[in-house]
């Protein structure tokens, strides 16, 4: 106990250089602190968001854009596809249940989202109040939109068309807030949810004069997209293709679209991860330069205890507590500044709304992180510290 | 090659090792404190047959019965007063003991510079800290490695002065290694109670290979 105190005092005589070495060592552990929150969020939100969602149909366009837009609600739908077709589809043998997606309003920058109660099921989100909407124009708000927006049950308010929040307001049709859901950790809480025929009735308001226009547009339904779960594994062999050569629509499955999402990500990240070795190889590099001065200046110090009795080993532990305690500083320095640059990032790319990044989280990869500073700066001391153990007090008494 | 006379010191006498630099005074105090085996001969300080020591025994046999004054001190720059005697007392396995050191400063006069770091310390008052440091665990033996080398002879007098007061304190034997002249004369021949003094004069005979 009492070394790491004489370590600690040791360690700031020197205060520049101890400060220097605890924010090279912290730079580089907060880099790599930052690079696994952001993996390990990314890989939950998805894992969370996609689960159970065989395939994802929709119009023609980007297959990843159409499971970013349906599934993760982060971009914009390609296109609408015919009700119509989705009917169709839903008679197909291999097709277990297909949930409804509608995208096309907004309210404060959070979608409103014409589905299906079996939307919320698929989630397993419960309701913290009220209940679900049982006509068009109730809505159920998530959780965080609920917080954030401050709203209650009764409430009213228009959409506005857009999913950027800036656009029309659709002022005639009011929606009423009927329920508020428990936070369950999916997309389903930055979403307002809403009978599939909420957003038909706007937008036929909208556009329709009179009831002929009424019936026409009714004959033309559209939906954005259908989620769809297959009855058998076996239907991803032949399901999409069968949708992607016989309709006019496209299917994306959300693990492959993901999986090469991550893939083209993955540069960025071993860029970042290359730059992170390199600030730890030059945090040890510094450690040791550091460390071996240290010797070398307090070499008659060092000699000084061996003649009050301290045996070899205890001298170079001595130095290793210093390294110790820059392993210890510089972990909970790096794991801090890579929780702040993940909330920064989370922030600053607006993507706390969408629960993708941000936010404390402490997955237990994290343990790397003292691990990875302990190895380094104690690998960096083991030279100064044999340097240590073999000073000799014969040193000392030559001296003059 | 070195050879040293015989010398029987009684415990709590003084001895003054003096001869000019290179004679092997610093290799004469290695081997008195353990620090190097004699390739022929025997020693015996503090009671303790020296060549019976290996390795961490002789450390802990140090820490107990070897009090050391080095001749540039060496107070640890980084810690204070007070730090460097708790280190003395690490560095020995000693449980620590706030009391002793307290004892030890207030019997040379400098506890009130306690929580003072070595820097801000007169060339005085650092010697009487390492000489506390010294006498922490109580030795049998002081070894003062060239006490009055740069100081003018008020503070030469002074230091021998003290030396021989905290040794008859601890009823230690003294060692002073040292070229200056002007120590011989700074030891009263004979005090009052204590044994006196013995010179060890080492001469530089460096004996040829044969």
């Amino acid at each position: 106990m009492k070394t790491l105190v004489f370590a600690w005092h040791y360690l700031w005589s020197r205060p520049l250089g101890a400060a220097l070495n605890v924010l090279l060592l912290s730079l580089g552990l907060a880099s790599i602190t930052f690079l696994l929150l952001v993996a390990h969020q990314l890989s939950r939100a998805f894992d969370r968001d996609l689960a159970g969602i065989d395939v994802v149909v929709g119009a023609k366009g980007s297959p990843m854009q159409l499971i970013l837009s349906g599934v993760l609600h982060i971009d914009v739908p390609p296109g609408n596809i015919a009700l119509k077709a989705v009917r169709e589809l839903e008679k197909h043998p291999m097709v277990a249940a297909i949930i409804p997606i509608s995208l096309g309003d907004s309210f404060q920058a959070y979608r409103i989202v014409g589905t299906s109660h079996a939307y919320v099921s698929h989630y397993e989100a419960s309701l913290a109040r009220g209940v679900l909407w049982s006509k068009p124009m109730e809505v159920v708000l998530g959780a965080t939109v609920a917080r954030r927006l401050a709203v209650t049950l009764g409430d009213t308010f228009a959409g506005s068309h857009g999913l950027g929040g800036a656009g029309h307001a659709h002022g005639d049709n009011l929606y009423t807030v009927v329920g508020i859901l428990q936070p369950s950790a999916s997309v389903l809480d930055r979403l307002i949810l809403t009978d599939t025929a909420s957003v038909w009735k706007v937008h036929e308001d909208a556009t329709a004069s009179d009831d002929e226009d009424r019936a026409i547009l009714a004959q033309e339904r559209e939906i954005t997209m259908a989620l769809v779960k297959y009855k058998t594994p076996m239907a991803a062999m032949t399901f999409p293709r069968f949708v992607n050569t016989t309709t006019e629509m496209q299917a994306a499955s959300p693990a492959l679209e993901v999986t090469r999402l991550l893939s083209m990500l993955g540069l960025g990240t071993d860029v970042l991860r290359a730059f992170a070795g390199v600030l730890l190889l030059t945090a040890a590099l510094s450690v040791f330069f550091a460390l071996w001065t240290a010797v070398r200046e307090r070499r008659a110090d060092l000699a000084l205890l061996r003649m009050l009795g301290a045996p070899p080993g205890k001298v170079a532990s001595l130095l290793l507590c210093e390294a110790l305690w820059l392993g210890l500083l510089s972990s909970v320095l790096g794991l801090v500044l890579g929780q702040a640059f993940t909330m920064a990032l989370g922030w600053f790319l607006q993507l706390d709304t969408s629960l993708l990044v941000g936010g404390l989280v402490w997955p237990a990869e994290l343990l790397v992180v003292p691990c990875l500073a302990l190895l380094v700066s104690l690998g960096a001391a083991l030279l100064p510290a044999l340097g240590a153990y073999r000073v000799s007090v014969l040193e000392l008494l030559q001296v003059r | 090659m070195l050879v040293f006379p015989d010398v029987d010191v009684p415990q709590g006498a003084v001895l003054l090792l003096s001869g000019p630099s290179g004679c092997g005074k610093s290799t004469w105090l290695a081997l008195v404190a353990a620090l190097m085996a004699p390739s022929a001969g025997a020693l015996t300080v503090a009671a303790q047959p020296l060549h019976a020591l290996k390795n961490v025994a002789a450390d802990a046999w140090r820490a107990r019965a070897i009090g050391f004054l080095p001749q540039k001190l060496h107070l640890s720059s980084a810690l204070t007063v007070v730090q460097n005697l708790m280190m003395a007392q690490w560095a020995s396995g000693q449980p620590e003991d706030a009391k002793r050191i307290h004892a030890a400063l207030q019997a040379l006069g400098v506890k009130d510079l306690s929580d003072r770091k070595p820097g801000q310390l007169s060339g005085g008052q650092a010697q009487r800290v390492a000489l506390a440091r010294a006498v922490l665990l109580q030795p049998r033996v002081i070894l003062a490695d060239e006490p009055t080398a740069s100081l003018d002879d008020e503070a030469a007098a002074d230091a021998v002065q003290l030396l021989l007061e905290t040794a008859g304190i601890h009823q230690a034997t003294l060692v002073i290694a040292t070229h200056d002249a002007r120590v011989a004369h700074l030891i009263p021949a004979g005090v009052e109670g204590q044994i006196g003094f013995q010179t060890l004069r080492l001469l530089r005979n460096k004996l040829s290979n044969e």
